[in-house]
């Protein structure tokens, strides 16, 4: 049994984080749906914080309260038809579907793994005191193959948006 | 009118009546006392570890947070399932952490804006304030007070919340980054083990204030000053993640009280190791804070005040405010980080930490204002080169340095002296040469026909000429 605080915290942010998703869908205007999708996740950093995943959770407000908000700016900024308008429904059905799938997603796996068996005891035998120190320790160790295939694809991803934008010297 | 100052500034000694000498030597006499007081009891070792120990105020609140919890073991036990078991120490310990932040943060910023203005104000051979209060002490109360008082005015057009939003979320990242500051080895608020991951997201999260500010306001200069804001943001903090990574690479821990304990441990500051990394870290903060040099973002002589141009009264005031906290932060993160904390070389034995942090930050926040009073500002273009074209590969040459010595020092088996010794000549030999030999590949000339010294001063007689005329102080 946790104690209240807990409680109230996980129900208290998971109101604001899905507020924040709602606001995100009804806002007409696309910097204040911004406002509120970083509501949200902020929101989530907080639940990840309830669950003791500190790295986690600040890694969470570091790329998307902190990064992702901003790519969003320069493509509101750049792109000519973002525009201040939210209300374009091109996307609706698709983007609806796209959501009920990962939330279907997500729904299966959260009934279907047996939570019971990495709780209390069970979870304080594997001693999990520094989360950053374990997922550093198998970033580079047992799944070293994943983290170094995601690198140069970065690396690729980055190399291609400079030879995209790149202006050629002779004109 | 020259003769007259020449004399006031070398009055001879006063005759100091016999009375106050002996209260003088009284004075002397007990301070003499107390520091032997102090002496003996920290070299018997009775301070150690009790509560009453004034070096660290963390072991008083661990004290008090043990009695809370032995008077928590009284509960009835169903208060236990509901509030939780120690309660009473978790309020109490955040309750005692907050307050004494922001009560720091609250006189700081008040002294702050008055020793900026009076320190600049020197520094350009004038006054500075010097009118409400003795010193123009009240100064900054004065201009709170006329702040408040000020009409608060909404542009036409302006997006409502989101114009009323920022100055409030503003302040949140600011007051939230002083968490994993360590005032003493067990002085620290929130000393997570993710310390300095947290302090960047943290940091981030001001840029989207800034942008929805600039965006809200309905004005094309609030919006150009925030999106240079973003650009520059983004930027700089590259090269800033960069040199704190190679901090965490040497010192091996992302909390800041180990960074800290690291040092005093080694007897080594690590602005001694790593040069790079503090200019580095130091000059990207200065972007990150719109200060000048690198004030692109409000620069007042070409788009009036950048983001808050349409913001009056306090809400300008909380942006002044934040500006001013958010150096101190990183005055204090630079001296946390680079200069040892609250160690330094033992003597924290006898000075509480926070002290020695203080002066260590004060030291820190003097060279940023210095910077503010003396350079002229970027161009937009020159920061943006600056950061992509120097910084940035430079921080990146550094942390492949140190990762090679973070790896040999975790398996060479010399004694410190040797190894730290080794490296720090290797590290200034190699900031030596990138700072120079960098510079001169992306197209600096040194020497090209300029002035080397200040001629324009000397010329009109520099700073004579202003005590001449009477402006000097």
């Amino acid at each position: 049994m946790e104690s209240l605080g807990i409680i109230v915290a996980f129900y208290l942010l998971s109101a604001i984080a899905v507020g924040g998703a709602i606001g995100v869908f009804l806002a007409s205007d696309l910097i204040r749906a911004l406002a509120f999708l970083v509501l949200s996740f902020i929101a989530t950093a907080g639940l990840f914080l309830t669950l003791s995943g500190d790295f986690i959770a600040i890694a969470q407000i570091l790329i998307y309260a902190g990064a992702i908000p901003v790519l969003i700016v320069f493509a509101v900024m750049l792109a000519p038809l973002a525009g201040r308008n939210n209300g374009n429904g091109l996307y609706l059905v698709p983007g609806l579907a796209l959501g009920a799938a990962v939330a279907v997603t997500v729904a299966f796996v959260a009934v279907d793994v047996e939570w019971n068996e990495l709780s209390g005891a069970l979870l304080a035998e594997r001693d999990f005191a520094t989360t950053a120190g374990a997922i550093g320790d198998a970033l580079v160790g047992r799944y070293v193959l994943a983290f170094e295939i995601a690198s140069v694809l970065l690396l690729a991803a980055l190399i291609g948006a400079i030879v995209l934008v790149r202006e050629d010297e002779a004109t | 009118m020259n003769s007259t100052l020449r004399q006031g500034r070398r009055r001879p000694a006063a005759k100091v009546p016999l009375g106050l000498m002996i209260v003088g030597a009284v004075f002397a006499l007990g301070f003499l006392a107390v520091n032997a007081a102090i002496g003996y009891v920290v070299i018997d070792g009775r301070l150690d570890g009790q509560w009453y120990d004034i070096r660290d105020l963390g072991i008083a609140v661990e004290e008090l947070k043990v009695q809370l919890d032995a008077i928590n073991d009284d509960q009835p036990s169903f208060l236990d399932d509901i509030v939780g078991q120690h309660w009473m120490s978790y309020a109490v310990g955040a309750l005692l952490g907050a307050i004494g932040i922001l009560s720091f943060i609250g006189g700081a910023l008040l002294a702050l804006i008055w020793i900026e203005r009076r320190l600049i104000g020197r520094m350009q051979i004038r006054r500075g304030p010097n009118r409400v209060g003795p010193y123009g002490l009240l100064q900054p109360v004065a201009d709170a007070v006329k702040l408040i008082q000020k009409e608060v005015l909404m542009p036409d057009g302006a997006d409502r919340i989101l114009f009323l939003l920022p100055p409030a979320i503003i302040f949140v990242p600011m007051m939230a980054a002083w968490g994993p500051v360590p005032w003493a080895p067990q002085m620290a608020y929130l000393d997570i083990n993710v310390g300095v991951l947290y302090l960047i997201a943290v940091s981030s999260l001001t840029t989207l204030a800034v942008f929805l500010a600039g965006w809200a306001s309905n004005n094309h200069y609030a919006l150009l000053g925030s999106m240079r804001t973003v650009a520059m943001m983004i930027s700089y903090e590259i090269p800033l993640s960069i040199a704190l990574l190679s901090v965490v690479l040497i010192t091996g821990s992302m909390q800041l009280s180990e960074i800290v304990q690291w040092q005093a441990d080694h007897n080594l500051w690590l602005a001694a190791l790593l040069p790079i990394a503090m200019l580095t870290y130091f000059f990207s903060s200065t972007a990150e804070l719109n200060r000048t040099p690198n004030d692109i973002a409000e620069a007042e002589s070409e788009i009036v005040a950048g983001f808050h141009t349409e913001y009056s009264g306090m809400k300008f005031g909380l942006f002044y405010a934040v500006e001013l906290g958010n150096a101190l932060l990183v005055a204090t993160l630079v001296a946390t980080f680079f200069l040892g904390g609250w160690s330094l070389f033992g003597l924290e034995e006898w000075i509480p930490g926070y002290l020695i942090l203080f002066a260590k930050l004060s030291a820190a926040y003097f060279v940023l204002v210095w910077l503010r009073g003396t350079l002229p500002r970027f161009r937009l273009d020159q920061l943006m080169r600056f950061a992509w074209q120097y910084l940035i590969p430079l921080s990146l040459f550094n942390l492949i340095i140190v990762a090679v010595e973070a790896s040999l020092l975790a398996r060479w088996d010399a004694p410190g002296l040797v190894s730290l010794g080794l490296f720090t000549i290797v590290n200034w030999g190699a900031a030596y040469i990138l700072f120079r030999d960098w510079a001169r590949r992306i197209g600096y000339q040194p020497d090209a026909g300029g002035p080397r010294r200040a001629e324009l001063t000397q010329q009109v007689g520099g700073i004579e000429a202003a005590h001449r005329m009477g402006t000097a102080t």
